[in-house]
């Protein structure tokens, strides 16, 4: 009697234990990029996979580039760059920071945030912008400055007009400023709030429209799926249109998980986003996208996913929300996490780099398989995506450690160089045709 | 090896305090679990999986205590309470992952299940330590 319960008893325990460390393996012939990505079946596991790439240093090392190309570090020392502009004069700003005041609401937040800290920096965010000023373009900055300090996690910038249009995690400012000033001093002026309670996804993407009228944020979700409840989803995973004059605002697009850069596609001057999907459904679900922001569209967020694929974690489910949703222009790859897009302008670098769109990916922890860590190019034809992605810059990742993590990226289409915001090494690279 | 006296005084009631822990959270983990279940209300399952990492922490601390009770009592009556909180507290510990999925992940049929087992686990554990107790008397 005792020796069976003891065996029962054991035999219970090494299958509970099989159950719960039981993970899933990605499939390298799954195409994951492109407008029609394979979609695996959805595989949630008991123990979501966790693979942090520890960080190293490059020491002395650069990013790979293409043949032809020469890399060299822009800035170092900065305090964790995310997104970054050019101005018209070739002045580069930084946006640095971290943001987001999400509280730990049940023991898994305590136990993941303590795992995803292994792979970031361990510098505190500046909440500046720095401005970078190389104007011979021999690839070092004679000039740099902090242009303006004490913002609250600022991230997308903008100019129009004699006014720098920042994203703040909680508010959309803006400070009068011509190209060449190397200071503010005036205060800001707040140009619209922005959805900011808890702030899971706290980044606030930001662009212009071509003409200059208008400005769209990205605000992403709250949560992965909803499981802070839906209360606090209000106006997140969207895109807003707010008039530059009146600050009047309009949401054009939602369910759009986190649109995490925005950018205006120079031949058609329509509206793009690179956007962060779900985690836990497996190392092939659900893939970061690439989509022109469709006025009026609905993307899914959280009732589906690529168009119409249900989440069954999502209750009560909503099938006439997910009969709703359209599928976004083109898939980057499962947990890449793109965090930077620009177009190529004026020509671009040329050759097969002439039109198209630098990606930057911050790279998986969702996944054993390491993904992103990179920047890719995506051609385009006619305003539109046309072929696979190609590596642009490679070499983050190295023997299984993390020596930086790509964030922004910003193409001076005069000067024909492109710049890299690198979050873990906390470096800008300048990536340039070679001489 | 006669532990009576200060088995009597401290270990005894020690244990009975910890088990409690385990016997309420548990339980309630799984009205928690069903509340969740009948109306999608998220707290519900952030309640449930604080309740479950509850029952984990003072489940292994009063687990101790069974083990010893065991080793030095060698009763059945003790081996059914360890085995039934050993497998209450194993179950329990899948119970913890499932609930660290999310929305409805975090409960679903499973989850409900391994409440229910826990719940009954642990309610059997309680039974027989403090049945034990009064025969002791």
């Amino acid at each position: 009697m005792n020796k069976n319960l003891l065996a029962a008893s054991a035999a219970t325990l090494a299958m509970a234990l099989t159950v719960a460390s039981c993970g899933n393996a990605s499939d390298p012939k799954l195409n994951q990029t492109g407008a029609a990505p394979d979609l695996p079946k959805v595989n949630e596991t008991l123990v979501p996979a966790m693979k942090i790439s520890p960080p190293a240093s490059w020491n002395g090392e650069t990013p790979t580039v293409p043949a032809g190309f020469t890399v060299s570090a822009f800035a170092t020392d900065l305090k964790i760059p995310r997104q970054m502009l050019v101005l018209p004069n070739g002045d580069v700003l930084v946006a640095e920071g971290r943001g987001g005041h999400a509280p730990p609401l049940r023991p898994k937040d305590v136990i993941a945030g303590v795992i995803k800290k292994q792979g970031n920096t361990k510098i505190k965010g500046g909440n500046r912008i720095t401005l970078l000023r190389d104007a011979n373009n021999d690839g070092i900055p004679e000039l740099r400055t902090v242009l303006v300090e004490n913002l609250d996690a600022p991230y997308g910038l903008a100019y129009v007009d004699g006014f720098l249009y920042v994203a703040e995690q909680g508010a959309l400012i803006r400070f009068a400023f011509q190209p060449g000033q190397t200071g503010i001093a005036t205060p800001a002026e707040r140009v619209t709030e922005l959805p900011s309670r808890i702030n899971h996804h706290w980044t606030k993407s930001l662009t212009a429209s071509a003409d200059g009228s208008k400005l769209y944020v990205g605000t992403g979700s709250n949560s992965n799926i909803g499981e802070r409840g839906m209360a606090v989803e209000e106006e997140r995973a969207t895109v807003w249109e707010i008039d530059r004059i009146t600050g009047a605002r309009r949401t054009i697009a939602t369910g759009i998980r986190n649109p995490t850069a925005l950018a205006i596609e120079p031949t058609t001057s329509l509206l793009w986003s690179v956007v962060n999907e779900r985690d836990e459904l497996g190392p092939q679900l659900v893939p970061d996208y690439l989509t022109q922001v469709k006025d009026g569209a609905f993307y899914g967020w959280p009732y589906s996913y690529w168009g119409q694929n249900r989440d069954p974690r999502v209750m009560p489910q909503n099938p006439e929300m997910v009969a709703k949703a359209i599928r976004p222009d083109y898939a980057l790859g499962s947990h890449v996490a793109a965090l930077g897009l620009d177009f190529a302008r004026n020509g671009g670098f040329g050759g097969s780099f002439a039109n198209g769109a630098f990606i930057g990916m911050h790279g998986s922890w969702n996944r054993q398989d390491p993904s992103g860590y990179k920047v890719v190019w995506v051609p385009f034809n006619a305003g539109r995506p046309a072929g696979q992605p190609v590596d642009f810059a490679t070499g983050f990742l190295k023997d299984g450690k993390a020596r930086g993590r790509p964030v922004g990226v910003a193409f001076d289409g005069n000067k024909r160089v492109l710049f890299v915001a690198d979050d873990l090494s906390n470096t800008v690279w300048r990536i340039a045709p070679a001489r | 090896m006669n532990t009576h006296g200060l088995s009597g005084a401290v270990v005894r009631p020690l244990h009975g305090v910890l088990l409690a822990f385990p016997i309420a959270l548990f339980t309630f983990a799984l009205f928690t679990d069903i509340a969740y279940l009948k109306t999608s209300e998220i707290q519900w399952t952030n309640f449930s999986a604080w309740l479950i990492a509850g029952a984990l922490v003072f489940g292994g601390a009063a687990g101790v205590f069974s083990i010893i009770d065991f080793v030095f009592g060698r009763s059945r009556r003790a081996l059914i309470h360890l085995v039934a909180l050993a497998l209450a507290w194993v179950l329990g510990l899948v119970n913890a992952f499932k609930h660290s999925q999310d929305a409805w992940s975090s409960v679903g049929a499973f989850g409900l299940i391994l409440s229910i087992l826990c719940t009954i686990l642990v309610l059997v554990a309680g039974w027989t330590a403090y049945a034990a107790r009064e025969s002791v008397q």
